[in-house]
C-alpha cells in the first residue's frame, strides 16, 4: 500500500509540477469561455442601426409599423421599385420592403426586403417578427376577431402538462435541460476517458523504454507499479477538473456582469437556430415564463444525484480503462505507432458508448440504453445520460445500483487482466506485441 | 550460515524454451560471484527470480538462511539489470531519493545516504540537474549508487561496466572492492571474460539454461588446464624432440610445449639440463576464461535469446 502511494506521489507530482500542467489547467478554461463569449456577444449584440423603407402601396399598415431596438422602420408612399432601388444607392436608407397595391393579406405572397448590405441572422428575426406581429393581427381583423379574443383564446390553460406516475411534473424545460446535462455529463466522462487514459498509456510506455521498468520492479510489484500510476494519473485529472469546474462557475458568474443587458435580450429574442434541440428548449422556456421557469427546472434536476453519479462514474469508468491503457502502454516497443493498432480494441466501446448516448439521452428508457447504462464498458458514458433524467423517471433505482456494481466488477476483472499483461509486457523489448499474444498473457494462469 | 544465497533446483520454463533448468548453486557471504554464459542461457530469467521479479516455477531460493520472501526481502537486494535506465525528466537527488524510498528506506535515512554517496563519487554539483542532460558515463554512476545505496546484503549487476570509460569503470570497480569488503556479495554476469577473471572469486557458466560449470576461478582453471608450459633457454637446444613432450610452438629461445600424459614438468626440465642448457624460464600455460567459455558453449547451439514467453 505504502508503494503504491509513493508510486502514486511521484505521478501526481511529477505532472503538476510542470508548466504545462498550470498552462491548461487556467488558460484551457479561459479560452473556451472567451470563446463561447465572443459567440454570444456577436449572436446577441447587433448594431446595425438599420434604417427600413417600408413602401405600403397595398396600404396594410395604415401607416404605422413599430420601430424594434435598432431597427427604424419608416413608411414611405408613393414610390415605385425604380425610386426606392435609386434611394437605396443614394444610402437614404439601408433597406425597403416594397409591398405591391396587389398584395393579398390572407394569400400566399412573400414579402422580399432588399438591401445593399447583408443582415446579421438577429436582425433578419426581429424584422420577421415586427411584420409577423402587425400581418398576423391585421389577418385576425379581417376574420373578425380583435387582439383581445386572441390573447384570451390563447391564454387558456390548453398547454399539456407532462407528468409521470410518481406524480413529479416532467414538463418540456426539464426534459431539455435534462437533455443538455445527460449529454454534457456523458460527454465529460468520455473526454476523462480519453485524456488520462492516454495519460496512463504515455507514462507506462515512458517507463518501458527508458528501461526503468525493470529497475522498479525489483523493488516495487509490477501490480503496485500499475496501481500506483493509475491512482497518481487520476487524482491529477480530479484536481484538474475541480479548478476547472471552479473556474467555469467563477466566470458564469461574472458573464452578467461583462453582459448586463444579454439575459435580457435573450429573453426577449425567440432565437431558433437550425435543430438545436437545446435552443428549443430555450425557447419552451420564453414561452412559459422565460427565466423563473429556467430555474425552477434546474432545481427539479437533482444536481447532488447527478454530480454523487458523475464522480463515481468519473472513477469506475476510469480505473476500468486505465489500465487497459496500461496494458496497451506495456505492450509498445520502440515505435509509438504500435499503439495505435493496439489501442483500436479498447477505443472501439467508448465510440461505441458515445453513440448509445446520444441515443439515450432522447430515449432513457429504450432497451440499447439499459443494455449501454449496465454493460460496464460503456455504462460509464450512457448511465450519466440517464441519470440527468431522474430517478425514476431515467432510469430505476434498481438498475443504477446493478450498473454500479457491474462497473465495480468491470474495474476489478479489466485490473486482473490488465495486471497480467501488464508485468509481462513490461520487461519484453525487441519484439512487435499483438492482441492475441496479450490474450494470451492474460488468460494464463501465475 | 555462510551462505547468503542458496539455490536448489531452480526451474524456470516458457512455452518455447527451459530457460532455466534445474539450477542449483551457492554463493558464500562477501565474495565476488561471477554468472556467465552466451546471450540467452537464461542469465536474465535466472536473475529475475533472485530478486523476485519472477517467481521459479519449483526449486527454491535461500537468501540468507531463509526462505526468499520476495516482499519482504527486496531491501537486502539491490539489483541494476541490463536493460536499465532513469527517467529523464526527473532531478537525480529526487530520482535518487524516490528509488531508495521504493526500496524501503525513510526519507531520512535515504537523504543521509544519498549525500554519503553522491560526496564519494563526486556526484554533489548533480543534485538539481536532469538525466537528461547527463552524458552515458554520468547516469550509469548514478544507475550504481541507486543500487547501492540501500546498502544491500545482495549486489546483482549484470553488465555493469557497459558504456563506462576506463576511468569510472575502475571507480566502480573499487566500489564493487569496497562493499565485498564491508560484507555485502556481488554476483556479477557479463560476457567480459577479462573482467571476470579480475574480479571474481567463484564463477558458475550457463549455456542453454543449465550449470555447466561451477568453482574459483583458480579451480576452474586448473580443471581445464592442457599441461602447456612455456619455456625459456638461453641457447638453441641440439635436440628438441622427447617422448615426454610435444612441441606445439617455438619462437628462437621459447618454446611451448604440451607435456603427454604419464609425464610431469620435472622430465621436461632434466631433459634439457641433461643437455647443460641453461633454463631461464618455465611457466605453466593456464587456459584464460576466455578460452574456457568459447571451448564450452561452441558447438552447442545456443539459442539466441527468443522471445520468451514469461509467466512470473
Amino acid at each position: 500500500m505504502n508503494k503504491i502511494f509513493l508510486v502514486a506521489r511521484r505521478e501526481f507530482l511529477s505532472r503538476v509540477q510542470k508548466k504545462t500542467f498550470l498552462l491548461t489547467t487556467i488558460l484551457l478554461p479561459l479560452l473556451i469561455f472567451v470563446f463561447y463569449a465572443m459567440i454570444i456577444y456577436f449572436s446577441v449584440k447587433t448594431n446595425d442601426n438599420l434604417r427600413i423603407a417600408v413602401a405600403d402601396e397595398a396600404n396594410i399598415l395604415n401607416g404605422k409599423i413599430n420601430s424594434k431596438d435598432d431597427i427604424a422602420f419608416e413608411v414611405v408612399k408613393n414610390e415605385t421599385v425604380t425610386s426606392l432601388n435609386t434611394a437605396l444607392e443614394q444610402k437614404k436608407f439601408d433597406g425597403y420592403i416594397y409591398i405591391p397595391s396587389t398584395y393579398n393579406l390572407m394569400g400566399k405572397d412573400s414579402l422580399q426586403l432588399k438591401s445593399n448590405k447583408a443582415i446579421g441572422i438577429i436582425t433578419r428575426e426581429k424584422i420577421q417578427k415586427s411584420f409577423d406581429d402587425v400581418l398576423e393581427e391585421k389577418r385576425l381583423l379581417s376574420l373578425n376577431i380583435s387582439k383581445a379574443q386572441l390573447d384570451s383564446v390563447q391564454h387558456s390553460n390548453n398547454r399539456i402538462k407532462f407528468a409521470t406516475i410518481n406524480g413529479k411534473s416532467d414538463d418540456n424545460t426539464k426534459a431539455g435541460i435534462s437533455y443538455i446535462v445527460g449529454y454534457i455529463s456523458g460527454f465529460l466522462i468520455y473526454i476523462i476517458l480519453f485524456i488520462y487514459g492516454t495519460m496512463v498509456m504515455r507514462g507506462v510506455m515512458e517507463e518501458k523504454m527508458n528501461r526503468i521498468a525493470e529497475v522498479i520492479v525489483s523493488s516495487v510489484k509490477p501490480f503496485q507499479l500499475m496501481m500506483g500510476k493509475i491512482t497518481g494519473i487520476g487524482a491529477v485529472g480530479l484536481i484538474q477538473f475541480i479548478i476547472w469546474i471552479v473556474i467555469v462557475f467563477g466566470l458564469q458568474l461574472l458573464l452578467p456582469l461583462i453582459f448586463p443587458d444579454m439575459l435580457h435580450q435573450m429573453q426577449g429574442q425567440p432565437i431558433q437556430p437550425a435543430g438545436m434541440q437545446a435552443m428549443q428548449a430555450a425557447q419552451q422556456m420564453k414561452a412559459n415564463g422565460g427565466m423563473n421557469e429556467l430555474m425552477n427546472s434546474l432545481h427539479q434536476i437533482n444536481f447532488t444525484l447527478i454530480i454523487g453519479c458523475f464522480i463515481f462514474y468519473f472513477l469506475g469508468g476510469y480505473l476500468l480503462y486505465s489500465s487497459l491503457f496500461a496494458a496497451v502502454g506495456s505492450a509498445v516497443n520502440e515505435d509509438p505507432q504500435d499503439a495505435q493498432s493496439l489501442l483500436l480494441p479498447i477505443t472501439m466501446p467508448i465510440i461505441f458508448a458515445i453513440v448509445i448516448m446520444t441515443k439515450a439521452v432522447n430515449e432513457p428508457n429504450s432497451g440499447l440504453a439499459v443494455f449501454g447504462s449496465l454493460f460496464p464498458l460503456t455504462s460509464p458514458i450512457v448511465m450519466m445520460a440517464r441519470i440527468a433524467h431522474g430517478i425514476p423517471e431515467g432510469v430505476t433505482l434498481w438498475e443504477l445500483l446493478l450498473s454500479m456494481g457491474l462497473l465495480i466488477c468491470g474495474f476489478l476483472g479489466t485490473t486482473w487482466v490488465a495486471a497480467k499483461i501488464y508485468r509481462t509486457g513490461i520487461l519484453m523489448y525487441g519484439k512487435k506485441i499483438t492482441w492475441k499474444e496479450m490474450w494470451k498473457w492474460a488468460v494464463r494462469k501465475s | 550460515m555462510n551462505n547468503i544465497l542458496e539455490l536448489q533446483h531452480l526451474k524456470k520454463y516458457y512455452a518455447t524454451q527451459k530457460a532455466v533448468d534445474d539450477i542449483s548453486f551457492n554463493i558464500s557471504k562477501g565474495s565476488i560471484f561471477g554468472l556467465l554464459g552466451p546471450n540467452g542461457a537464461g542469465k536474465t530469467t535466472l536473475l529475475r527470480m533472485i530478486t523476485g521479479i519472477f517467481y521459479p516455477d519449483s526449486g527454491e531460493i535461500i537468501l540468507d538462511g531463509k526462505k526468499f520472501d520476495p516482499i519482504n526481502d527486496i531491501i537486502k537486494i539491490g539489483y541494476m539489470p541490463e536493460e536499465r535506465g532513469l527517467y529523464k525528466k526527473m532531478k537525480i537527488g529526487e530520482q535518487a531519493l524516490y528509488l531508495a524510498q521504493l526500496k524501503g528506506l525513510s526519507k531520512k535515512d535515504a537523504l543521509e545516504k544519498i549525500k554519503f554517496w553522491f560526496k564519494r563519487l563526486e556526484m554533489e554539483s548533480w543534485w538539481n540537474k536532469k538525466v537528461e542532460d547527463l552524458s552515458k558515463g554520468m547516469s550509469q554512476k548514478l544507475q550504481f549508487v541507486t543500487t547501492v545505496l540501500h546498502e544491500p546484503k545482495l549486489i546483482i549487476l549484470d553488465e555493469p561496466f557497459s558504456g563506462l570509460d576506463p576511468v569510472n569503470a575502475n571507480l566502480i570497480k573499487d566500489e564493487i572492492y569496497g562493499l565485498a569488503q564491508r560484507g555485502s556479495t556481488v554476483i556479477f554476469s557479463t560476457h567480459r571474460m577479462e573482467q571476470v577473471e579480475e574480479i571474481c572469486d567463484h564463477i558458475v557458466l550457463m549455456n542453454l539454461g543449465k550449470k555447466i560449470l561451477d568453482g574459483t576461478v583458480t579451480d576452474v582453471k586448473q580443471q581445464f588446464k592442457e599441461n602447456k608450459f612455456s619455456i625459456k633457454l638461453q641457447q638453441q637446444p641440439a635436440n628438441k624432440i622427447n617422448e615426454s613432450f610435444e612441441l606445439i610452438d617455438q619462437k628462437e629461445n621459447a618454446f611451448t610445449v604440451k607435456i603427454k600424459d604419464g609425464y610431469r614438468s620435472n622430465d621436461v626440465l632434466q631433459f634439457f639440463i641433461q643437455q647443460n642448457i641453461t633454463v631461464e624460464s618455465f611457466n605453466e600455460i593456464l587456459p584464460s576464461l576466455n578460452d574456457i567459455f568459447i571451448q564450452l558453449v561452441e558447438g552447442t547451439k545456443s539459442v539466441s535469446r527468443a522471445f520468451q514467453q514469461v509467466s512470473a
